[in-house]
């Protein structure tokens, strides 16, 4: 049932054909000894042993366009974060192409941050990664500082921050750029509850005033708020375009009809932790 | 479902190019890549300091190590070449000649070995936001030449302190260390592209550098110890570019020593070609440093 969203006055602004993703999982020697690890190499089947092939997205085709929000649902490996990563340029398709109106970007800087160093030096580290000038970053630090509420240990190396602070701050960076397609991985907003109210109000935010915003997120709730639409894909493929709340509840349906054992509300406060 | 035939291919490509879009995943030109890489010049600047303080974060002496690691290997090679095997003959000013020859080598050796590991080790970067990965050697390069800085502050005043004087020669300091500089970079995008395949490279690497070490002429003279072999043997062992660079520092700092100009030339030769042969040879890899 895909939408028909094709109306000429619709300007599309990301267009993905046929994508197919395959990634090589390099597993390590299988072998246990040394001697066993020669053996194979002589036998010249080593290769095959330890490197794994994943397809994790299989011939994907769809149009996103201005003004879209659209929800990514489907459980864990059904290739969701492949398909973001794919649209983002950080993973090269193994077939298909992906093109995009400007640069994408996933929210998380979480790569580039240094624990070594101080918040404030990894407010500079993440936001020149994320390709920011000097000028900017020093005119988005102080929001940073703000809204990760680490006024008083921003001096300090980040290892001695506590795993929440260090997420309030990882959130801070990436969010405090307009970005024209966004790209929104929802276990990023993590922390307490206080914080995670905070970090929701901020993707609002965001997707307002974004072109255009994808949201992995298992939290059927914020999809329901924002999202005008939902892709719900299964083992790679997509297996439902459309509208919301259609693809949402026909996605609760199934999972309630093929997963007795679990109640269905229980969806909505489920977490990928 | 959606179900897609090779019909729309064409169609979907036709209204991305209709709208202007972009391919998501395509490597720019050479020429853009090299911009692009060079607007993130304080990225890589940053990221430099960010891996020197992260280095000694867990030491009381801290970044005073800078310091430290070169004096030391220097008294190492001291004690063990110039006492106990006499590697000295031949040569005035051995001091001076042992350390610079250390001190110059070592950051090849350094430079060479970190970068081969810097695309796997930054592997979440990578996977988090997009950027031209020759960011990551380079940032390897940088945070190598900040310590090499240190280094020869320690050399220069060794020099002094052992009898050389400060003679016209020096202002060819800058422009040897310039040319090294180049070479080192262009080896480095080499081995960080070949580290990215698998770390074989870097289980191998030592074993490299062990020889390019002893055969640099770090801690005896190549002309000297090579008198009795055929003068190809001499030929090959000065030209490599480990001696070159050593042998063009001492040069500028030592007054009793002095090189042909022919390894004048191949110090720009080194230079320019591997710098070259590097940055091509590293952006063509780039489609693969991110799966």
């Amino acid at each position: 049932m895909p939408t028909k969203n094709t109306s000429a006055d619709k300007i599309p602004t990301v267009v993905v054909d046929q994508l197919n993703i395959r990634y090589r999982v390099i597993l390590g020697a299988k072998t246990g000894s040394a001697a066993g690890a020669l053996r194979s190499l002589i036998s010249g089947k080593a290769p095959s042993q330890v490197i794994k092939s994943v397809h994790a997205v299989k011939g994907v085709s769809l149009v996103a366009y201005e003004g879209d929000t659209i929800g990514l649902v489907g459980p864990n490996g059904s290739g969701k974060s492949s398909l973001l990563k794919a649209i983002a340029g950080l993973l090269q398709p193994s077939a298909g192409e992906v093109y995009t109106a400007s640069q994408a970007t996933l929210l998380g800087v979480s790569g580039a941050l240094n624990k070594s160093i101080s918040g404030n030096r990894n407010i500079t580290l993440g936001g020149l990664a994320m390709g920011m000038s000097r000028e900017q970053v020093e005119a988005i630090r102080q929001q940073v500082i703000d809204f990760a509420d680490i006024e008083e240990f921003i001096d300090l190396p980040m290892g001695t921050y506590s795993s929440g602070m260090q997420a309030r701050l990882r959130f801070a960076i990436a969010a405090a750029r307009q970005h024209n397609i966004l790209l929104i991985d929802e276990t990023l907003s993590t922390g307490d509850i206080e914080f995670r109210a905070r970090s929701q109000a901020k993707i609002h935010e965001l997707s307002a005033a974004a072109g255009c915003v994808f949201i992995v997120a298992h939290g059927h709730a914020i999809i329901r708020e924002v999202c005008n639409r939902v892709i719900w894909m299964d083992k790679g493929i997509i297996k439902m375009d459309g509208e919301t709340n259609a693809v949402l509840d026909a996605y609760e349906n199934y999972i309630a009809e093929n997963t007795a054992a679990k109640d269905v509300t229980n969806l909505e406060n489920y977490d990928d932790q | 479902m959606t179900v897609s035939s090779p019909s729309e291919d064409s169609s979907a490509k036709q209204l991305a190019m209709q709208h202007g879009l972009a391919n998501a995943s395509k490597i720019p030109g050479l020429g853009e890549y090299i911009k692009s890489t060079w607007r993130r010049k304080d990225f890589i600047v940053e990221l430099a300091d960010a891996r020197s303080t992260q280095q000694y974060s867990d030491s009381l002496l801290g970044r005073i190590w800078q310091l430290i690691t070169p004096l030391l290997n220097a008294a190492i090679y001291f004690v063990i070449f110039g006492i106990l095997l006499g590697t000295s003959k031949g040569i005035e000013n051995f001091t001076a000649f042992l350390v610079t020859g250390v001190f110059v080598f070592n950051f090849m050796q350094v430079t060479v070995t970190a970068a081969s590991a810097s695309i796997p080790k930054n592997d979440r970067l990578i996977k988090a936001i997009h950027f031209p990965k020759m960011v990551l050697p380079l940032a390897t390069v940088v945070q190598q030449i900040q310590q090499y800085a240190v280094s020869l502050v320690v050399l220069l005043v060794i020099v002094v302190a052992t009898g050389e004087p400060v003679t016209l020669m020096w202002i060819t300091l800058p422009l040897v260390l310039a040319m090294q500089v180049l070479f080192t970079t262009g080896f480095a995008l080499i081995l960080a592209r070949w580290g990215a395949r698998s770390s074989d490279i870097n289980q191998l690497l030592p074993f490299f550098t062990r020889t390019w070490r002893y055969v640099s002429g770090v801690f005896f003279s190549i002309t000297v110890f090579t008198a009795s072999m055929p003068n190809a043997v001499e030929t090959v062992l000065l030209l490599n570019p480990g001696a070159v660079y050593i042998d063009l520092v001492r040069d500028s700092l030592m007054v009793s020593e002095s090189s042909d100009p022919v390894v004048w030339i191949m110090g720009v030769v080194w230079a320019v070609v591997f710098f070259v042969v590097g940055l091509v040879y590293f952006y063509r890899g780039e489609k693969k440093y991110a799966n």
